[in-house]
C-alpha cells in the first residue's frame, strides 16, 4: 500500500486516505465551447498512460480534501514529489533522482525480475 | 395554530455503551458544530468572532470557551461547541457576526461523536485507522480527518489516553461496532 | 496431566530436548490417541511415537512422511480440528503445536492411510507425466465439462474445506515502527538489540513459538560465552522488557509491499487447549516500517535421487531440531546422504544421543576436514565420493542403496531413517517481494540480495553471510547501534549442490522428486524442456514445480538447476520465478478480519428507521442505505401494498422518508456562478426562496446526476443529489472548484445527514403539515410549487420545500436529523388520522414513472444526453460555459436516430414488461435481430389501471403511436410507443 506525501497536510499518509484522479496538467480549455472535435478529444478522451515517470493528480479525499499533483514512477511506484494543485509541472528534484528513475527503467520491471535475475 | 408540541431530540447513539478492560467507549453528549471555510486573509476575523484562534498548522486544534476548532484542511475547520445545548446554533450566528467572507454550514446533527478512552484507546482505533497514533506523531490536541475501517472519521486526541471520534450519524453504529471490536482486542493483544 | 516416559513415545531421548516432561498433552491421529509434551509440534509428537507415515502425495498417492521441521514443509499436511466448527485442512504438522485434545487426521487417502486405493495412480505414473492433463483431456471436446473436469476436480486437491461457519473471530491492527525485523535468529535478535538501544521503535517478528531460528537445531553455537539457544531466550526477554520494542512470536511476515508496508499474521490461539473467549484466533498486523531488516535465514534443501520421498527420509537439520529441541530421535539406525558439512553435525548429535549412524554418504570427494575428523573420532562410517542411488521400504524407508560415484556395483544398507542435505537456500522471499533484485552467487550456487528497492537490509544467512562473526557485525550495523557481542561455531560448513544427484540424471528413468507437494520429478522438468518449454515460467507452469502452497521453498533451486542443465544455459540466464506474497498460506479469516456480519459493510439507517420498522416496513438496499421499500399491512403482499400506497397518495396523501437524498450546501458570493458552470441550467435567474430541477452533465455531455436545487439566499444554495450519487457528485464538484475554477468564492459542504427529510405528498399534504409549520404562509399563493423557505417546525429551525416527485401537491420537511423521529411521528399521526399512508421507494418509483420523471442510473446509463431523456428544456441555450457544453455538440450527440426516452404501453394492459427487455421493430426478422433499445422502467400502475413502461428507443420520439415488439424467451410482447406522461397529463395536480 502506497504512502503518499500530502503537500497540504505536510505529512506522509496511507493510500487509504487518497483517491487517484487521473493525469495531471490537463487544463480545461478556457474557450471550451469553441474548440474543435479533435481538440476536445485530445482534452477529454486521450491520455498518455506513460510507463515510468508520470504526472498525476490525487485527492486527499479522506484527509484535507485537497486535490494535488504527484510525479510518480509507474514502474517502481516511487513518488518523486508531490505539490499543490495549481502549480505548474515541477521538474524532478535532483539529477540523482532522475538517474534513479533511468536505472529503474532498465531493470525494475517484472519481466526483468522474472527472466533475468543477475 | 394547534399546539402540537415541541420536538424532542433522539441521539443516534442513544443507549450505546461498551469497551473492555483497557478501553472505555461512550457516546458524546450533543454539541453544536459547523463546517467552517475561511480564506487565509479572513482567519483573524473569524477567530475573533468565534473566540477561538483558528489553528493554521495541519493536524492541530485549538480550544477556548468551550469551543474547539479542528484544522481539517488549508481553508477548512470543524468547530465544535460543547457548551451550546439549546435549539439553534450559536456558532452559525457568531461566524455571521464576523462580517468577513466565509462559509459556515450547520453540521450539528450530521456528526455524532464517540469518546474513546483508556490505556488501549489508541490500539482500539488502530483496529481500523491507518494513522500513526503514537504520542510523538499524534500528540494531545492533534486532529485529522481519516479512515476508520470502511467509514470516514475526524479524530481528535483530547488526552494522552483519550480520543474523540467524530463520525457521520449513519456511520456511527458501524464505527461504534468496530471500536468495540478494537477495544476487545486491545485488552488481549500486545 | 502426567505421563510415564514410555507414554511419551519410544523415540524420546532421555535428557534431550527443551520441553518440560511434566507438561503433557493428549491428541489423536487418525483416531488413535497419543501423548505429547507441551511444546511439541504435531510432527515431533508423532515422530516420538515412531510415526513417519502421515499422508499421501497429491498426484501419485505415494506414502509420505515428515520432511522438515518448519514452515517450508511440503509433505506433512494434515487436517487439524478442535471441534466440529473448528477444523482446518492442509495444516503443516511441523508448524502446528500440539495441545490437549487436538484431533489430527491424514488427508488424500481412502480407505486408510496404509491402504490407499489412489496409490494405483503410482503404477500408472508413466501416463501421468508433466503436461498429462493438458494433452489427454483435449478430446473429445464435449467430454471436458461432463466427464473430465468433474473427475479431475474430485481427484485433485489435498484437504477438504470445512463447510460450517467459522466460529472464531479474527482481528486486525495498523501499527507503525521505525524498524521492523523479520526473523529472530542470531541475526534478527542482534539487529533488534542494536536498534532498540538507540531508542527507536522496533518490531521483532518470528514465525516460531520461540525466538532462536537456527539455534533450535544448531546446538554447536556459542554466543557471548553462552549456549546459543539460551542466549537467544535471554535476549528476547531483555527486548520484551523494553517499552520501545514489540516482540511478536508465532507471527509470520507474509507480505512485503510498497513503501515499507508489511502484512503480518499472528497466530494467537491455534496452540492453546482452551483459548479465552476474547482472544482472536489470528491477528492481522498491517505495519508501516520506516526501515526493514530481513533476517529470514535459510532453508535446507533435500537431495534429488531415486525414491527420495519415502517416509523416514528427511532434512538433516529437521532431524537435528527434533533431537535437540524436542528430544526425539527420528530413527534407531539412521543413514545420512549429503553434499554439505552441516549434515555431519546432525549425525554427531544423533550418535551422541545413542542413535546408530549407518553411514554418512557424501557425494563430494572432499568434505570439510574438521567434520571428517570428528566423524572418525565418533566412529562413524563416512563414504565420500559415494551417492545414494535408490531406497526401499513401502510405508517407511528400510534401506538405502549406495554406490561409488560412476561405479555400477551398489550395496544396500539397512536404515530406518535417512537424513539428507544438499545445502542451504537463502530465504530471499521477502526481499524479492519488496522488488529487490537478486544476483547469482556462482561460488555457492545461490541467489543473494543485490539491488534494494526499499529502505531495507538483509543480514545473516538470507544475505549469504555464513561466518558467525561477520553475521553479528552485519546485524549490529543493520540496527544502527553499538553492541559488543561475540559468537563461535563448533564447525565451519562448506559444500552444497543444486540439481539432480548421481543416479537421477537424464539417462535414468527413476522417480527423483524435486517438488514433493506437487509430485514433480527431475524427469518431469527434463520432459518440459524437451517439449519446448524454454522459459523458467513455462517450465514452472507445465510441470507445476513450485506452484503448490509451499511455493517451492525446497524445489525451486533444484528445478532451476535441472532446467538450466537441459537448456545448456547458465543458471542466471534461466532466471528465477518471482516470489509473491503470501510467504506461507494465510487464512481467509485473517484477511477478512473484522469485516464480517454487521461490520462487513456499514448499514446506513435514516433517523426514522426504527419508527418505519415498527410500522412494518420492508427495507431495500440503496448503496449502503437501508430505505423503506413498502409498508405491507397484515395479509398484504408487496403488490397489494404498493397498489394501496399508490392509490392512497393520489387520493389522500402519503408520508415518505426522503432523508437519504444527497444534500450539498453551496455557500459564497459566487455560488450561483459556480452552479451555472456545474449544471446545464441557469441559476443566476433563480430567486431566493425558489427551487429548480437541475441536470448535471459530465464534460462529455452525458447526464451525470439530477436533483432539485433551492436558493435560500443570494449566497446560499441547498443542492440535492440522487441517493447513490451524493459522494461522487460532491467529489466531481470539488474537482472543478479546486482545480478549474479556484478563483470562485464558494465552498461546498455535505449536509446529507444534517437533515431528516419527511416528504408529504398528495392532495391533503398541505392540510397535514399546516399545523406544524410556524412563521411561514404555505398557501398555494404564498408558497407555490418549487418554493423553499426557512421556518420553524414543532419549534425546530427547519427548511421547507414545496416540491414533488409524484406529480401531487407536495412538501419536503427538512428538520435537523436528531429531531426527525419526533417530527415524523407527529406528522404521521395526523396524516394517518386523515386517511393518508406511509409509502416506500417502490411506490415512489411507480408514482414518478406515472408522471414520466426519470431516475438517473435507471432510465439513463451514462450514454444519455439531457435531450435523449426529454430534458432538453433544462439545458440553457444562453450560457457560454458549463461542464458538458462542448461535449453536447459532438457529432454523435447531435445526430438523428439517437436513443430517446419514451413511454411504452403494452397492447394487453395486464402485461408488465421486464426491465432490460430488448425492443425490436420486427419480431420475425432473422437473428441476430436489430435492437432498437431497451425497457428502462416497467410497473403495474394501479392509478392508470394498467401497466406502464419507459424505454430508450432509437429515434423514439418519432415513433410515437407506432407498434414495436419486446421478444422474450417464451413470448413476444407487443407495445405502443407513447409520450412519457401516463397520469394527469395536464399536470394540474402539482399546483393544488
Amino acid at each position: 500500500m502506497l504512502l503518499i506525501h500530502c503537500p497540504y497536510c505536510e505529512e506522509d499518509r496511507s493510500e487509504l486516505e487518497f483517491r487517484w484522479a487521473g493525469e495531471a496538467h490537463i487544463a480545461r480549455p478556457e474557450n471550451i465551447a469553441a474548440i474543435t472535435d479533435e481538440e476536445f478529444a485530445e482534452y477529454f478522451f486521450l491520455r498518455n498512460n506513460e510507463k515510468g515517470l508520470t504526472y498525476e493528480r490525487w485527492r486527499h479525499i479522506h484527509g484535507c480534501g485537497r486535490f494535488f499533483n504527484a510525479a510518480r514512477d509507474t514502474v517502481s511506484d516511487r513518488f518523486l514529489m508531490t505539490y499543490k494543485a495549481g502549480l505548474p509541472k515541477q521538474p524532478i528534484p535532483t539529477a540523482e533522482e532522475t538517474a534513479a528513475i533511468a536505472e529503474e527503467k532498465t531493470v525494475e520491471t517484472w519481466e526483468a525480475t522474472e527472466g533475468d535475475a543477475r | 395554530m394547534a399546539d402540537l408540541g415541541t420536538a424532542t431530540r433522539a441521539l443516534p447513539l442513544a443507549g450505546f455503551h461498551g469497551g473492555s478492560s483497557t478501553v472505555r467507549l461512550e457516546a458524546a453528549p450533543p454539541a453544536e458544530r459547523i463546517s467552517l471555510r475561511v480564506r487565509a486573509e479572513d482567519v483573524a476575523a473569524l477567530s475573533g468572532a468565534l473566540g477561538v484562534d483558528l489553528p493554521v498548522k495541519p493536524k492541530t486544534s485549538a480550544s477556548a470557551n468551550g469551543r474547539t476548532a479542528l484544522w481539517l484542511g488549508p481553508d477548512e475547520w470543524l468547530m465544535i461547541d460543547e457548551s451550546g445545548t439549546g435549539i439553534g446554533n450559536g456558532l452559525m450566528q457568531a461566524a455571521q457576526n464576523s462580517g468577513a467572507l466565509h462559509s459556515a454550514a450547520d453540521v450539528s446533527h450530521r456528526n455524532t461523536a464517540i469518546l474513546v478512552s483508556g490505556t488501549g484507546a489508541d490500539k482500539a482505533i488502530n483496529a481500523g485507522c491507518p494513522q500513526d497514533l503514537s504520542l510523538k506523531e499524534f500528540p494531545v490536541g492533534a486532529c485529522s480527518r481519516t479512515i476508520f475501517g470502511k467509514v470516514e472519521i475526524v479524530l481528535l486526541r483530547t488526552a494522552e489516553d483519550a480520543f474523540r471520534v467524530e463520525v457521520w450519524r449513519s456511520f456511527s453504529d458501524y464505527a461504534f461496532g468496530l471500536l468495540s471490536e478494537g477495544a476487545r482486542d486491545a485488552a488481549v493483544g500486545k | 496431566m502426567s505421563a510415564s516416559p514410555k507414554d511419551l513415545g519410544a523415540f524420546r531421548i532421555k535428557d534431550a530436548g527443551r520441553h518440560t516432561p511434566a507438561k503433557t498433552a493428549r491428541f489423536t491421529f487418525d483416531g488413535k490417541t497419543y501423548t505429547a509434551m507441551e511444546g511439541d509440534t504435531v510432527a515431533s509428537a508423532l515422530l516420538a511415537h515412531g510415526v513417519h507415515l502421515v499422508g499421501r502425495s497429491f498426484k501419485y498417492h505415494r506414502p509420505r512422511g515428515i520432511l522438515s521441521a518448519g514452515p517450508e514443509e511440503p509433505n506433512a499436511l494434515l487436517d487439524v480440528s478442535r471441534d466440529a466448527g473448528r477444523r482446518q485442512p492442509n495444516v503443516r504438522a511441523t508448524v502446528q503445536e500440539v495441545f490437549d485434545g487436538v484431533r489430527i487426521a491424514s488427508q488424500n487417502r481412502w480407505p486408510s492411510l496404509k491402504h490407499d486405493v489412489g496409490a494405483f495412480n503410482d503404477l500408472l505414473s508413466p501416463f501421468f507425466a508433466a503436461g498429462f492433463y493438458y494433452k489427454t483431456f483435449m478430446w473429445p471436446k464435449e467430454a471436458w465439462h461432463k466427464l473430465y473436469e468433474p473427475f479431475i476436480r474430485r481427484a485433485a486437491g489435498l484437504g477438504e474445506a470445512p463447510k460450517e461457519e467459522d466460529p472464531d473471530h479474527y482481528t486486525s491492527r495498523y501499527a507503525h515502527g521505525d524498524v521492523l525485523i523479520a526473523g529472530a535468529g542470531v541475526a534478527g535478535l542482534t539487529a533488534a538489540l542494536s536498534a532498540a538501544a538507540t531508542g527507536v521503535s522496533v518490531f521483532l517478528v518470528d514465525e516460531q513459538p520461540e525466538v532462536g531460528g537456527a539455534l533450535h537445531f544448531d546446538a554447536g553455537t556459542t554466543i557471548d560465552g553462552q549456549n546459543g539457544y539460551e542466549w537467544a531466550q535471554a535476549a528476547a526477554a531483555r527486548l520484551k522488557a523494553m517499552p520501545n520494542v514489540t516482540v511478536l512470536t508465532r507471527t509470520t511476515v507474509f507480505g512485503y509491499y510498497n513503501h515499507g508496508f508489511l502484512g503480518l499474521v499472528e497466530r494467537v490461539t491455534d496452540h492453546l487447549a482452551r483459548p479465552g473467549r476474547d482472544l482472536p484466533r489470528e491477528r492481522l498486523w498491517q505495519v508501516r516500517a520506516k526501515r526493514v531488516v530481513l533476517a529470514t535465514g535459510s532453508i535446507e534443501r533435500h537431495m534429488v535421487f531415486a525414491n527420495n520421498d519415502r517416509p523416514g527420509i528427511m532434512l538433516a537439520s529437521a532431524a537435528r531440531t527434533f533431537l535437540n529441541h524436542h528430544g526425539v530421535a527420528v530413527g534407531r539406525q539412521v543413514g545420512v546422504y549429503t553434499a554439505h558439512d552441516s549434515a555431519y553435525e546432525a549425525a554427531f548429535d544423533l550418535k551422541r544421543a545413542g542413535v546408530s549412524i549407518a553411514a554418512i554418504v557424501d557425494c563430494r570427494s572432499h568434505p570439510g576436514d574438521a567434520v571428517l575428523a570428528e566423524a572418525r573420532a565418533l566412529g562413524i562410517d563416512v563414504l565420500t565420493g559415494h551417492s545414494v542411488t535408490n531406497t526401499s521400504g513401502r510405508l517407511r524407508v528400510s534401506s538405502m542403496t549406495v554406490a561409488r560415484n560412476g561405479a555400477s556395483n551398489a550395496r544396500k544398507i539397512a536404515v530406518d531413517a535417512l537424513i539428507v542435505s544438499a545445502g542451504w537456500t537463502p530465504s530471499v522471499h521477502l526481499f524479492s517481494q519488496s522488488r529487490g533484485k537478486l544476483r547469482f552467487d556462482e561460488a555457492n550456487q545461490r541467489f543473494l540480495p543485490d539491488i534494494y528497492a526499499q529502505d531495507c537490509i538483509s543480514v545473516g544467512a538470507c544475505n549469504g553471510t555464513d561466518d558467525l562473526s561477520d553475521l553479528i557485525d552485519e546485524a549490529i550495523a543493520a540496527g544502527s547501534g553499538a553492541l559488543a557481542l561475540t559468537g563461535e561455531n563448533r564447525f565451519e560448513w562448506t559444500g552444497g549442490m543444486i540439481g539432480a544427484a548421481e543416479g537421477a540424471g537424464p539417462d535414468k528413468v527413476v522417480k527423483a522428486f524435486v517438488d514433493f507437494q506437487h509430485d514433480v520429478t527431475a524427469k518431469d522438468i527434463r520432459l518440459a524442456v524437451r517439449e519446448g518449454m524454454h522459459s523458467i515460467e513455462h517450465i514452472k507452469r507445465f510441470t507445476t514445480n513450485g506452484m503448490a502452497s509451499d511455493q517451492g521453498k525446497l524445489s525451486n533451486m533444484h528445478g532451476l538447476a535441472i532446467a538450466a542443465e537441459m537448456l545448456g544455459r547458465p543458471i542466471p540466464k534461466v532466471g528465477l520465478t518471482t516470489f509473491r506474497a503470501p510467504y506461507t498460506p494465510v487464512t481467509y479469516g485473517t484477511l477478512v478480519g473484522h469485516s464480517r456480519g454487521d461490520l462487513f459493510d456499514p448499514a446506513r439507517k435514516t433517523p426514522m428507521h426504527t419508527l418505519e420498522a415498527a410500522e412494518g416496513a420492508e427495507f431495500e438496499d440503496v448503496g449502503n442505505w437501508k430505505r423503506a421499500w413498502y409498508f405491507p399491512k397484515r395479509g398484504e403482499d408487496m403488490h397489494a401494498a404498493v397498489n394501496r400506497e399508490c392509490r392512497t397518495v393520489r387520493d389522500v396523501a402519503g408520508v415518505f422518508d426522503a432523508s437519504t437524498l444527497g444534500k450539498i450546501e453551496v455557500v459564497g458570493p459566487d455560488a450561483a456562478q459556480f452552479l451555472n458552470l456545474l449544471y446545464t441550467n441557469a441559476w443566476d435567474t433563480l430567486k431566493p426562496g425558489k427551487c429548480r430541477y437541475g441536470i448535471m452533465t459530465r464534460e462529455d455531455g452525458f447526464v451525470y446526476d439530477d436533483g432539485v436545487v433551492g436558493r435560500l439566499a443570494e449566497d446560499r444554495f441547498h443542492v440535492t443529489t440522487t441517493t447513490g450519487g451524493a459522494p461522487r457528485v460532491l467529489h466531481h464538484m470539488e474537482d472543478y472548484l479546486q482545480t478549474e475554477f479556484p478563483h470562485l468564492k464558494v465552498w461546498l459542504t455535505s449536509t446529507t445527514e444534517q437533515w431528516a427529510v419527511i416528504a408529504v405528498q398528495g392532495p391533503k399534504a398541505r392540510e397535514i403539515i399546516q399545523p406544524f409549520v410556524e412563521g411561514l404562509d404555505i398557501s398555494n399563493e404564498a408558497f407555490p410549487h418549487m418554493s423553499v423557505a426557512e421556518c420553524t417546525v414543532m419549534g425546530v429551525p427547519s427548511r421547507l420545500f414545496r416540491m414533488s416527485f409524484t406529480g401531487e401537491l407536495g412538501f419536503e420537511v427538512n428538520v435537523p436529523a436528531d429531531y426527525g423521529p419526533a417530527v415524523w411521528k407527529a406528522i404521521w399521526e395526523r396524516a394517518e388520522s386523515m386517511g393518508a399512508c406511509l409509502y416506500g421507494t417502490e411506490t415512489m418509483h411507480v408514482l414518478r414513472a406515472e408522471k414520466g420523471y426519470i431516475i438517473v442510473g435507471q432510465d439513463t446509463d451514462g450514454t444519455v444526453t439531457p435531450d435523449d431523456a426529454a430534458l432538453g428544456w433544462a439545458v440553457s441555450k444562453k450560457k457560454t460555459d458549463y461542464v458538458g457544453i462542448r461535449g453536447l455538440k459532438r457529432p454523435d450527440l447531435v445526430r438523428d436516430g439517437r436513443k430517446q426516452l419514451v413511454g411504452l404501453l403494452t397492447k394487453s394492459p395486464d402485461v408488465v414488461l421486464e426491465e432490460g427487455g430488448q425492443i425490436v421493430a420486427d419480431p420475425n426478422q432473422p437473428k441476430p435481430m436489430t435492437m432498437l433499445g431497451h425497457v428502462t422502467s416497467a410497473y403495474w400502475s394501479e392509478n392508470c389501471g394498467r401497466s406502464i413502461a419507459l424505454a430508450l428507443v432509437a429515434g423514439g420520439r418519432s415513433l410515437v403511436g407506432k407498434t414495436l415488439y419486446v421478444p422474450l424467451k417464451d413470448q413476444t410482447i407487443e407495445v405502443e410507443v407513447t409520450d412519457m406522461v401516463f397520469f394527469d397529463k395536464e399536470g394540474g395536480r402539482i399546483h393544488g
